[in-house]
């Protein structure tokens, strides 16, 4: 860290912040994309990154086994595990009140905590990817490489989903979807395979995410905290918005990483988990469909 | 005088407007507070605190959840921030009888207070957001107030953020063993279940309902959705204010780690296991919730020691993730077979017997 107060040192929380962001951008990605097409909130998004993070790590530690197969065998299980929550828990619960499926996703992620302390244990997994330690050097900024991969990964990620969004047939279908889900039905979409499509590549966002997040964090049950540091995020980009999380994730991670280098000499550290959320009460207070978020009007 | 329903045939408005007016619904409730009254006499003859503990937390948490249940069942807002309303009624109980030396009910009032105080102002952006997005508020609620009380020494009492209080006396009676302190907690707890069953069905808990069925028609016949989202938002906080704050005499500490995001989950658990929009759930779920660790607790360690041969030190680990696995897995089970929860399953145990032996 470089002495508080020079420009050096609020470019180097600036630039270490963004690319936290977006990584965070990452996760609200898979957040937002089920939100968008089947307006349910996910609150087990984070606890699927944590299950991605200990299967990557425990396909790791085999023997033998080449990174890209373990990547490939990783996107292709948490996609058919996405499949899988949409078809066994989700689908029952189309037309129960909001607070019902909210509490469904709570309870999903509590059994995979559950499932996966038990399986792999409590401890933390180290998980380890062939990227260098060094940081690099750019002018006065150091940025450890696992950022940048992660960065790329993010970007390449974020620009695929766009294309698919709106080059592909099926991208097309889902945003449909997402804007009226009986005139989607009309015009001959159907409705149902695109809610389990949209969990799949949330499954996909997820195990994306856990790999990164994993190697930054370790495997452990605190990947699952990161779910919940991705509120913040949507909220500000707005919740149906995938530019929407990439910007919000970018802002929110510059925000909290400069708000914690000034702010956490004073009051003895934890900045990082608070001012995301006093931002997010504000937003929700002053444009609460966030950023780019669809703006529903609505006078009661 | 077991006779039953066969019409409404009231004569007066004092008995129609009656809480129950089925003899048999008033036998039995006088039956139950009777049972509840004299329920410590066989632990106490065994001296099992540990038994009346147990009780003691379940009527504490059912304060608690009947508070959530009317705001979230009755009034369809969302709230993730009980966890933390319940703190601001404890710490501040612990703040005025430690530092002022007030009484403990003065304590429980000024909790209750402040934390229907604190709920209104979270509750304001209920006005111009909703579902998820209110969900997510009250969200941050509960981070914002959990992080207060760990980094403002004031509130929060500096180290490991807990505050110590000393053990309530009243009329020099001291709440000193487990069940005197149920004496204390029932009072509390027959108060706030009385008081939200009465609530739930006056003009304030049907403009609740109203909102929650549909907003838009409420405010149309005259509901002030202004006032009465505030309002469930305060009586919800004030019940989670004084469970709170009881919480803190009965522990004798107010400690942060009661009243966890956690903790906030754990009553939506309660009130959907036991069903939303029904006091009596509230109830039932909060009896399911706290005694569903303690069972599990039991069996598996019987289970291990008995067919396994494992000692319980091997099981521990195991334990706590196990729980929290059948926790998770028992909501979604409950939400996708019985949505309506534990009350609807006594509703139709009633109904069924209503009938009985002449059914059809």
């Amino acid at each position: 860290m470089k002495v508080s107060g020079t420009m050096e040192f609020f470019i180097d929380l600036m630039t270490n912040g963004l690319l936290v962001g977006l990584m965070y951008a990452l996760v609200a990605v898979g957040f937002v994309l089920i939100y968008k097409a089947t307006s349910i909130i996910n609150f087990a998004q984070g606890d699927l990154v944590m299950l991605a993070g200990y299967g990557a790590a425990v396909m790791l530690g085999l023997r033998g086994l080449p990174l890209w197969l373990m990547v490939l065998i990783l996107c292709i299980g948490m996609i058919a595990l996405g499949f899988v929550l949409e078809r066994g828990i989700l689908r029952p619960m189309i037309g129960q009140p909001l607070v019902s499926v909210i509490m469904v996703t709570i309870g999903l992620s509590f059994v995979l905590q559950g499932l996966v302390a038990i399986v792999w244990g409590a401890g933390t997994r180290k998980l380890e990817l062939p990227v260098p330690l060094a940081p690099y050097v750019v002018g006065p900024v150091f940025i450890s490489p696992i950022n940048v991969v992660a960065a790329v990964i993010a970007l390449v990620f974020l620009i695929a989903f766009g294309l698919f969004f709106t080059r592909s047939r099926l991208g097309v279908a889902m945003r449909a979807v997402a804007d009226d889900q009986q005139a989607s039905m009309v015009v001959g979409i159907r409705v149902s395979r695109v809610f389990a499509l949209s969990w799949a590549i949330a499954g996909l966002a997820a195990a994306a995410g856990g790999i990164i997040w994993g190697n930054m964090l370790g495997a452990s049950s605190l990947l699952s905290l990161v779910g919940l540091k991705v509120f913040p995020v949507v909220i500000l980009g707005g919740l149906d918005s995938i530019g929407g999380a990439i910007v919000g994730g970018l802002i929110m991670g510059a925000v909290e990483s400069v708000a914690a280098g000034y702010l956490d000499p004073y009051v003895g550290g934890g900045t990082k988990d608070f001012i995301p959320y006093v931002l997010m009460i504000l937003v929700l207070f002053i444009r609460p469909y966030g950023i780019w978020g669809h703006e529903t009007i609505e006078r009661v | 005088m077991i006779n039953r329903e066969a019409g409404v045939f009231q004569t007066s408005y004092s008995s129609d407007m009656a809480l129950y007016t089925l003899p048999l619904a008033k036998i039995t409730v006088w039956v139950t507070l009777g049972l509840l009254l004299i329920l410590p006499l066989p632990l106490m003859l065994g001296n099992n605190e540990h038994a009346m503990s147990i009780v003691n937390t379940i009527a504490l948490a059912a304060i608690g959840a009947i508070g959530l249940n009317i705001l979230n069942g009755y009034t369809g807002q969302i709230s993730l921030g009980q966890g933390a309303f319940m703190a601001v009624g404890g710490y501040t109980a612990a703040i005025v009888s430690s530092r002022y030396g007030m009484p403990f009910w003065f304590g429980i009032l000024a909790g209750g207070g402040m934390a229907a105080l604190v709920g209104t102002l979270f509750g304001i952006p209920s006005l111009r957001i909703k579902g998820l997005y209110l969900a997510i508020a009250t969200l941050a609620a509960q981070l914002i107030i959990e992080w207060t009380i760990n980094h403002v020494s004031w509130i929060g009492g500096g180290a490991q953020s807990s505050i110590y209080v000393d053990t309530p006396t009243f009329l020099g009676l001291a709440f000193n063993n487990e069940f005197r302190r149920y004496y204390l907690i029932l009072v509390f707890f027959l108060l706030a279940y009385f008081a939200a069953q009465n609530l739930v069905r006056s003009r304030v808990g049907r403009a609740f309902i109203a909102i929650r069925d549909r907003d838009v028609a409420a405010e149309i016949i005259g509901v002030n959705i202004f006032k009465y989202k505030l309002l469930a938002f305060a009586v919800s906080s004030f019940y989670a204010g004084v469970a709170g704050a009881l919480w803190t005499y009965y522990l004798r500490i107010a400690n942060y780690e009661n009243f966890t995001l956690g903790v906030s989950i754990e009553y939506l658990t309660m009130i959907i296991i036991g069903g939303l929009g029904s006091v009596l759930g509230s109830v039932l779920g909060a009896i399911f919730i706290k005694l569903l660790p303690i069972v599990l607790d039991l069996s598996v360690i019987r289970i291990a020691k008995g067919v396994f041969g494992i000692p319980y030190e091997s099981v521990a680990n195991f334990l706590a993730n196990f729980q929290l696995f059948i926790f998770g897995a028992l909501i979604i089970l409950f939400l996708i077979a019985e949505p309506e929860g534990l009350a609807r399953l006594w509703e139709n145990v009633k109904r069924y017997f209503r009938l009985w032996p002449y059914a059809y």
